[in-house]
């Protein structure tokens, strides 16, 4: 038999080239053209080297905003992660009320960004939103429009509501794929509740584990939407993470390069921390 | 010290995992639970062991009621089909944790797993995790594991099961020496007849949630109470074909083979159980039966070939010492060891061996 030489299966290939290309190739050159480029407009560039990523690098708004950005994501992991393996500990193994369990966990995964913001500005407005009204009521003083302390309160509250489900889910699998001899073994030695979660559960939880918070950092530090709709960065600059103080900067004054170096200067960030962080989790695994 | 279990019974919902069971382990014995998938070994071990209670029932260890009681409390250990170890613990403290939790010296405890991983060849290899081991050698730590801390009951569910063919002979063949000595009863879950008869000690044949027989290894393989039980000990599976008996001589139904039988028994319609190394392609035995076969299919497995082939309108499966292959359709005559024929009833129940 004879191959038969036929290049039309690359025609096949061509449209996920152009789709490439226009989704994410594309506006990303577009961005590093602006990065290194002043502009006037009327598509007349001047080259201007590092210079923005030199006057960004020394901004005290970048480092500012940047500060707030791992403040935040470093809270919401450290309440995320503990709540969702500790919802996952508790749900059902068995039963009617696991497919229950699941679609509850998965319904604040399925609301769009900017219905969670809506929602939770109306829920939270101190006037006649329930949470704040209610917490007025109580003698609390809540504010989340004009004190800061109310509004990191506020955008965090938000975000574990909207993305613990998403950490619950992970570690519900992981749990689930223990096989039940681990715990009669465990049973057997007499080993305690807490010994079975630290030695047994945690362990074989570690990949799940990685995948949620690889996912949780990354979203959380790109968050732009929710704290966008129910805060708007506010009171002044208190929740202006990095993603809004980029928008500002580039819708709002038109400063592209300087927005287009913070933008590259932030994609790398993201890229470093993940990167650091698997390799720190995975060390173990690959000596074996 | 013995283990028994009177009337034991176990019921998840409608379905019936164990039928009414009545068993009595003695001290320092092998107890082989043979039988093949759901047949029951796995429910009967965790009563045994206390990690699962019997609908009705009761477990009486060294003449006490144990029923309900817990598992922490029983001196139990366990080793499972699947390579159970602490997955963040290394070697030692892997076979060093049911020590650790009842309180042991440390100087004690280094010592004894010393001893253990030395009798497992471990010794190593102790500083690794498991995951950086082989299979056979993570069981092997699972095995130091359940060794360490002599427990009253040893249950083995099957440890060979996910080892590899190389590895799981080589275990296998260490296996009776790590038991050997020990003060305490030993109950060995497998599906191959060839486990039980290298580990010998006692064997119950399990199926379908019951124990159809129970006694020393051998007499359970050489006198089969039932036809049943003659299955579940028999790998490759065991022939069976209707006889005639008439006077001294039997004949099979489907053809018109003779033989002498010495059966006391009245005349009338039998079955014969025949084990596939008892129809052999050479004589064996004073008393030789030769059948005609045709091929159906022959295959070699180690040092023995194994051949199907048709009689009447019967399949048969002979298995021969040596190496030699056959064609499909091949005509070819075998012979049967009429000595080894083991009868059974209409009823499937051991009539006498012939």
């Amino acid at each position: 038999m004879n191959k038969t030489v036929n290049q039309k299966a690359w025609f096949f290939v061509i449209p996920v080239f152009v789709l490439v290309a226009f989704n994410a190739i594309i506006p990303l050159m577009t961005v590093v053209n602006y990065a290194f480029q002043e502009t006037f407009g009327n598509n007349v560039f001047m080259w201007e080297g590092t210079r923005w990523f030199k006057q960004i690098m020394l901004s005290e708004r970048f480092h500012a905003s940047l500060g707030r950005q791992f403040l935040f994501t470093f809270i919401i992991l450290f309440i995320q992660i503990p709540l969702g393996i500790a919802i996952a500990l508790t749900m059902p193994k068995e039963g009617v009320g696991v497919p229950v369990c699941l679609v509850l966990m998965s319904m604040p995964l399925l609301i769009p960004w900017n219905v969670v913001g809506a929602m939770w500005n109306i829920f939270a407005l101190p006037d006649i939103g329930f949470l704040g009204h209610s917490l007025n009521a109580l003698g609390f003083d809540y504010n989340f429009t004009q004190q800061i302390g109310d509004a990191w309160f506020t955008t965090i509250l938000m975000d574990v509501w909207h993305w613990t489900s998403l950490v619950v889910l992970l570690s519900y699998a992981g749990l689930r794929s223990i096989q039940p001899a681990y715990y009669q073994a465990a049973e057997i030695d007499g080993a305690s509740r807490w010994a079975i979660f630290t030695k047994i559960e945690l362990p074989k939880m570690k990949k799940v584990l990685t995948i949620a918070i690889l996912l949780r950092f990354m979203d959380s530090f790109m968050i732009y939407t929710e704290p966008f709709v129910l805060t708007g960065g506010g009171p002044g600059n208190a929740t202006a993470f990095l993603s809004i103080d980029l928008v500002k900067m580039a819708l709002g004054q038109f400063d592209l390069g300087p927005a287009a170096a913070m933008s590259l200067i932030y994609f790398f960030i993201v890229l470093l921390v993940c990167w650091v962080f698997y390799t720190l989790m995975m060390r173990n695994e690959e000596k074996s | 010290m013995s283990l028994e279990l009177k009337n034991v019974e176990k019921k998840v919902g409608l379905d019936t995992h164990i039928y009414r069971t009545n068993l009595k382990l003695q001290k320092n014995t092998i107890n082989i639970l043979l039988g093949s998938t759901l047949a029951g070994k796995t429910t009967l071990m965790q009563i045994m062991a206390g990690l699962d209670k019997p609908t009705s029932g009761e477990i009486w260890f060294n003449n006490e009621n144990v029923t309900g009681m817990k598992v922490q409390k029983r001196n139990v250990s366990m080793v499972y089909q699947q390579f159970i170890n602490y997955p963040n613990f290394t070697v030692y403290d892997n076979i060093a944790s049911p020590l650790k939790i009842t309180g042991v010296s440390s100087d004690e405890t280094k010592q004894r797993v010393g001893k253990v991983a030395e009798l497992l060849k471990l010794s190593g290899m102790l500083n690794k995790k498991p995951n950086e081991l082989s299979g056979g050698q993570q069981q092997r730590t699972a095995l130091a594991r359940a060794l360490v801390k002599d427990s009253d009951l040893i249950l083995l569910d099957e440890p060979l099961a996910n080892l590899d063919f190389k590895l799981r002979e080589e275990l296998r063949e260490e296996l009776p020496k790590l038991f050997e000595n020990r003060d305490c009863i030993v109950v060995y879950a497998t599906t191959e007849p060839s486990e039980a008869l290298l580990l010998g000690g006692n064997t119950a044949t399990l199926q379908e949630g019951k124990i159809i027989q129970y006694g020393k290894t051998l007499d359970t393989y050489n006198k089969p109470n039932s036809l049943v039980s003659a299955q579940v000990f028999s790998d490759p599976p065991m022939n069976i074909a209707k006889i005639k008996k008439l006077g001294d001589m039997c004949s099979f139904l489907q053809n018109d083979i003779q033989w002498k039988t010495k059966l006391n028994i009245k005349d009338g319609e039998y079955k014969v159980g025949i084990r596939p190394h008892n129809i052999t392609t050479y004589k064996e035995g004073n008393n030789t039966l030769e059948i005609k076969g045709k091929v159906l299919i022959s295959e070699i497995s180690g040092s023995e070939s194994l051949i199907h082939f048709t009689n009447g309108n019967l399949n048969w499966v002979s298995l021969s010492n040596g190496v030699f292959q056959k064609n499909v359709g091949d005509e070819m005559n075998l012979y049967m060891n009429t000595d080894e024929f083991v009868y059974f009833d209409q009823n499937e129940r051991l009539v006498s061996n012939g």
